[in-house]
């Protein structure tokens, strides 16, 4: 008995000296993943684009406020998380940061002060980022933003999350592999696009499925669930990668128009995806974006051609493309227009055909494709209603300016009309979302701001 | 005092077609850039949101998106013996207001001149000698040629985005299109729309005459289309409502379609909104120009915009206006013939059949604003003016633009305009009319032109312009022609009835149906300063850092739609500025 007590004691004590550990203990910090000489300096550009390709802009600037100073109210499952300032102010940003204490942040999410960051900040992704890309981005931060003082929100979430040392432990799971990144070898093309997509583009932060608790189910090429797929802010970041995902779907150029411009013959990119193009991906050159779309592409192994020329500038006119099998039957249906088909084909008739077509092939690059489109056959029908009520826009890019704006219907359409046309486009054409509900409607409709 | 903004490379007044032109090439060279649009600022979404845009009696009775004549107009009387009257109520032309201007509302009927339109006077001469010549016209070449013209056309057609069929491939006729056109230097960027039944019916009837239909070429999107800036259009779903609309699809050629948002990235170009201009400031001695003032409606005050150019930009009525009261070339007197600003001002003659059929249905509803089968074989090129005593010609057209139920329901004349009889009509005419059309070449007159009125004043105390103009005998003549030679061709589609609307040997101008928005000529290009306000470049003789775009520029009208020619000398005269102003500010001529 007293053998069992003292057990049990001891076992108590160790973990709590454990905890201690965890909490008090200085975390090991990943050491540089090359040997760069000490008077090594990036290339002149080259911190700017790995900000870019890492998009560290979109979390670290508050609507309307400076750039990287903070201060956006990031939505978590935990609750309110806020972006940092990142300008190089000593004070209220990162002007007092070391190159290690910088390093720290991207691989092992730890600030200077030795707290653990919220993984909000991908630093599982960032974690692959290059030596080269790492001493990029501090000398771009360090030298090149002007600091600004501004002192963002703190972030205060509920017991028990606002115990940051448990992240220690979520980082046990969380970061698996070593820092760096280790390419596939297949081409220089592929392994470029691979480095861009697992380390500063951090794609699994939104592509691969999040486990139960939260870490990302794949942040590399060959890990299980990588790129398969995810929800975020109630968006479907469809699959990139597996059977049936935008890789098998897609060419590689139009992969690349979509990284670059946000609009394809297929799609347009809306919601987070939206923003990723207009703060991020629409900086990349054509041929990072081909790079991307060329490692996606082969990542099952198909033989990869890189398109010439990269990116098709205009001018060009570009055929509607024709119903495929599976939306034939839709197709003739809408076509004939009888009086008595469903009320959802006869509001998508009054409201959206113009557009889409019958076909629900839209017209290329200017009105997506209903068919076959994640957005609108995905577990989500959050966004697909927020569009036929709200409309969308797209960012104007380099390579195409116009802001396209779909117009929204929330004056024209009530939440029964609405779930009725959502319903439809969800299971025409082949397509096979599940119905959508008035009451659904009226959730998104009571949610979001009317727009126009 | 006015206001003085800090100083600009250009300035640019108005901000439609050309004035989006101008923004975008000079802004290429990397110079400071500002355009002040008088209007408010205008995208596809919201402002042409459907279905609040296919709204008839706003926009199409009501012209909401049109130059209101409380905020400008002008005064107009047919003769110098009538005393001006200000143009109170929108009629005969509809000026456009806003971003966009009127290539926002215009019809997509997008037309390069003939050759021959272009070196009218020695073609008249070459063939016909002086002596056919009317004392009263004041007939002129264009002091450039298609072929300088024509890469500039060819850049305008692919920047808008044309949808038609080349009839002249670098020479070589092209079955299926025009073979009296110019030469292009490739095919039309998209192809032809799709034809509806009645434009097929006339094209059926005048193959059988032996004549040669060919598509319209249309600033309507067959296919989606990107442009040279990466600018975007979608397909066009013929809903019918193109001239007095803006299009909510993103199919109408429109400076929205095609340039503003690429502009819009441009660092060195803005552009301000509710800035009416009211002058351009000339130096001391008169040889150049200083800068625009201009009128901010938000802050209610004078502005003075300092620049070292100065285009203008802003609709052909608006810019000579701004010359009259600006100084800018001496004002031109009918009675003694001098002067030259508002000299040559010009229209269209047009004119018509509707057929009436009792059992074809034409479902009107189904149309565009520049659809349509056409001939060009009474074109100018075409015709013997020696023979036939006018100078001129006209393309015929057939194809619903619009089944738009105020303006576009066709009746019998002598239908009652209201209660039993009007209603027992449309339902028994509704859907069974076609028409075709004659829209044709209007020469410029010694007599019609345009100055400062002296009675009549704007909000700013400035004096309203005046407009001096009446039908000419010449091109009265030119229509009956086509009237003449259009009732067979109408007679053997064998209508039930058929009525023809031509404007008989001495009509007058009436200011209140609606006409045409093709108001040309006022500051019309020459050779020399005696004859004209601007040079072969459109730089204004008197002042070289003034630049003049629009139809205004036009020596007399063409028989086409203005907008093909408007825009390839937007090109024409970018590239002049680009390549020979810029690094030597001078006389280019």
């Amino acid at each position: 008995m007293l053998n069992l007590l003292r057990f049990l004691g001891a076992v108590v004590l160790l973990g709590l000296v454990a905890l201690l550990a965890i909490i008090f203990l200085p975390v090991w910090k990943t050491a540089p993943t090359a040997d760069l000489p000490a008077d090594w300096t990036p290339v002149d550009g080259t911190g700017q684009y790995a900000m870019y390709a890492s998009d560290c802009m979109a979390c670290h600037t508050a609507p309307g406020g400076q750039p990287f100073a903070g201060g956006l109210a990031i939505a978590s499952p935990m609750g309110t998380i806020w972006s940092t300032n990142i300008t190089p102010d000593v004070e209220t940003g990162i002007g007092g940061y070391t190159l290690d204490q910088f390093r720290a942040v991207l691989y092992d999410g730890i600030a200077a002060d030795g707290t653990h960051l919220y993984p909000a900040m991908p630093y599982e992704n960032y974690r692959h980022l290059t030596e080269e890309d790492v001493r990029g981005l501090y000398d771009y931060f360090m030298t090149q933003v002007a600091p600004i003082k501004n002192e963002a929100p703190e972030t205060a979430l509920d017991f028990p999350f606002n115990q940051r040392w448990g992240i220690r432990v979520w980082n046990w799971v969380a970061l698996r592999g070593a820092a760096g990144f280790t390419p596939a070898g297949v081409s220089e093309a592929q392994d470029r696009g691979q480095y861009l997509v697992e380390g500063p583009g951090h794609c699994a932060a939104c592509h691969s499925p999040r486990t139960p608790i939260f870490t990302q189910s794949g942040t590399v090429l060959g890990q299980d669930g990588f790129l398969t797929g995810g929800v975020v802010n109630g968006w479907n970041a469809p699959a990139l990668l597996g059977e049936g995902s935008v890789s098998q779907k897609w060419d590689i150029d139009q992969m690349a128009m979509y990284l670059a411009t946000g609009r394809n013959i297929h799609s347009t990119a809306n919601g987070e995806m939206g923003l990723a193009v207009r703060d991020s991906l629409q900086h990349l050159s054509a041929i990072d974006t081909i790079s991307i779309a060329a490692f996606l592409k082969g990542a099952d192994g198909t033989a990869i051609t890189l398109p010439d020329p990269p990116l098709p500038a205009g001018p060009q006119a570009l055929p509607a493309l024709d119903a495929d099998a599976a939306g034939e039957a839709t197709a003739q249906m809408l076509t004939e227009a009888s009086p008595d088909m469903p009320l959802g084909a006869r509001l998508y008739l009054d409201n959206c055909n113009a557009c889409h077509f019958v076909t629900g092939k839209g017209a290329p690059e200017i009105f997506p494709e209903l068919a076959g489109n994640d957005l609108v056959t995905g577990s989500e029908s959050g966004p697909l209603i927020g569009i036929i009520l709200n409309g969308a826009s797209l960012p104007s890019t380099e390579l195409r300016p116009m802001e396209l704006v779909m117009q929204g219907y929330a004056d024209r359409l009530s939440d029964a009309d609405v779930a009725e046309l959502a319903t439809f486009v969800r299971s025409a054409w082949g397509n096979q979302g599940t119905a959508v509900t008035a009451e659904q409607v009226s959730a998104v409709r009571a949610a979001t701001p009317h727009a126009e | 005092m006015a206001r003085q903004e800090k100083k600009k490379d250009v300035v640019i007044v108005g901000l439609g077609w050309t004035g989006a032109i101008m923004g975008m090439e000079l802004a290429q060279e990397g110079l400071e850039i500002v355009a002040l649009e008088r209007g408010e600022d205008r995208a596809t979404v919201p402002d042409f949101k459907y279905p609040n845009m296919i709204d008839e009696l706003r926009y199409g009775v009501r012209l909401k998106l049109m130059q209101a004549p409380a905020i400008q107009t002008q005064t107009i009387r047919r003769n110098a013996s009538e005393t001006a009257l200000p143009y109170r109520s929108l009629g005969s032309y509809l000026p456009g207001n806003g971003v966009g201007g009127a290539g926002i509302h215009w019809n997509g009927l997008n037309w390069r001149p003939m050759p021959e339109e272009l070196s009218l006077r020695s073609h008249v001469t070459g063939n016909w000698g002086e002596g056919i010549i009317p004392e009263d016209m004041l007939l002129g070449d264009y002091p450039v040629t298609y072929d300088e013209l024509e890469s500039h056309f060819d850049r305008f057609e692919y920047v808008a985005g044309i949808s038609g069929q080349a009839g002249n491939l670098n020479g070589r006729i092209v079955t299926g299109g025009n073979p009296f056109e110019g030469w292009r230097s490739r095919e039309f960027p998209m192809p032809p729309m799709p034809m509806t039944y009645d434009s097929a019916k006339f094209a059926d009837a005048a193959k059988a005459m032996g004549y040669h239909p060919f598509p319209a070429p249309a600033g309507i999107a067959s296919t989606a289309y990107v442009n040279e800036y990466g600018m975007q259009m979608g397909p066009c779903n013929f809903c019918g409502f193109c001239e007095r609309f803006g299009c909510y699809q993103y199919s109408k050629s429109s400076p929205q379609t095609a340039i503003i948002d690429a502009l819009k990235r441009k660092p060195n170009f803005s552009y301000r909104t509710g800035a009416e201009a009211l002058r351009v400031e000339l130096a001391p001695d008169g040889k150049t120009a200083t800068g625009v003032t201009y009128f901010d409606h938000a802050a209610q005050e004078e502005v003075f915009q300092p620049a070292d150019i100065v285009i203008l930009a802003a609709f052909s009525l608006n810019n000579v206006h701004l010359m009259l009261l600006s100084g800018i070339g001496q004002p031109y007197d009918p009675v003694t013939g001098e002067g030259v600003t508002g000299m040559g001002y010009a229209y269209q003659m047009t004119g018509g059949i509707t057929l009436f059929y009792k059992e074809d249905v034409f479902n009107p509803f189904v149309g565009h604003g520049a659809n349509g089968q056409v001939i060009d074989d009474f074109a100018i090129n075409q015709i013997d003016f020696g023979a036939e005593g006018f100078i001129g010609g006209s393309y015929w057209r057939a194809g619903t633009s619009n089944g738009q139920p105020i303006r576009s329901m066709s009746l019998p004349s002598g239908t009652p305009s209201w209660g039993a009889g009007w209603k027992s009509a449309i339902t028994e005419w509704y859907g069974h009319s076609m028409s075709i059309g004659s829209h044709g070449s209007h020469m410029a007159y010694k007599t019609n032109h345009l100055d400062l009125d002296p009675t009549y004043k704007d909000r700013h105390g400035r004096p309203l312009m005046r407009m001096t103009f009446d039908w000419n005998a010449n091109d009265l003549r030119m229509n009956q022609f086509m009237k003449r030679k259009m009732e067979p061709l109408a007679a053997s589609m064998k209508p039930d009835l058929m009525e023809a609307g031509f404007k008989d040997i001495g009509a007058q101008f009436d200011v209140r149906p609606y006409q045409t928005t093709h108001n040309v000529g006022g500051h019309r290009m020459s050779e020399n300063p005696a004859e004209g306000v601007v040079n072969r470049f459109s730089q204004v003789w008197g002042q070289h850092n003034v630049f003049a775009l629009g139809a205004g520029n036009f020596v007399q009208n063409t028989q086409y739609n203005p907008t093909g020619l408007v825009g390839a000398l937007a090109y024409w005269t970018a590239d002049a500025i680009r390549a020979q102003y810029l690094s030597n500010p001078r006389p280019l001529v």
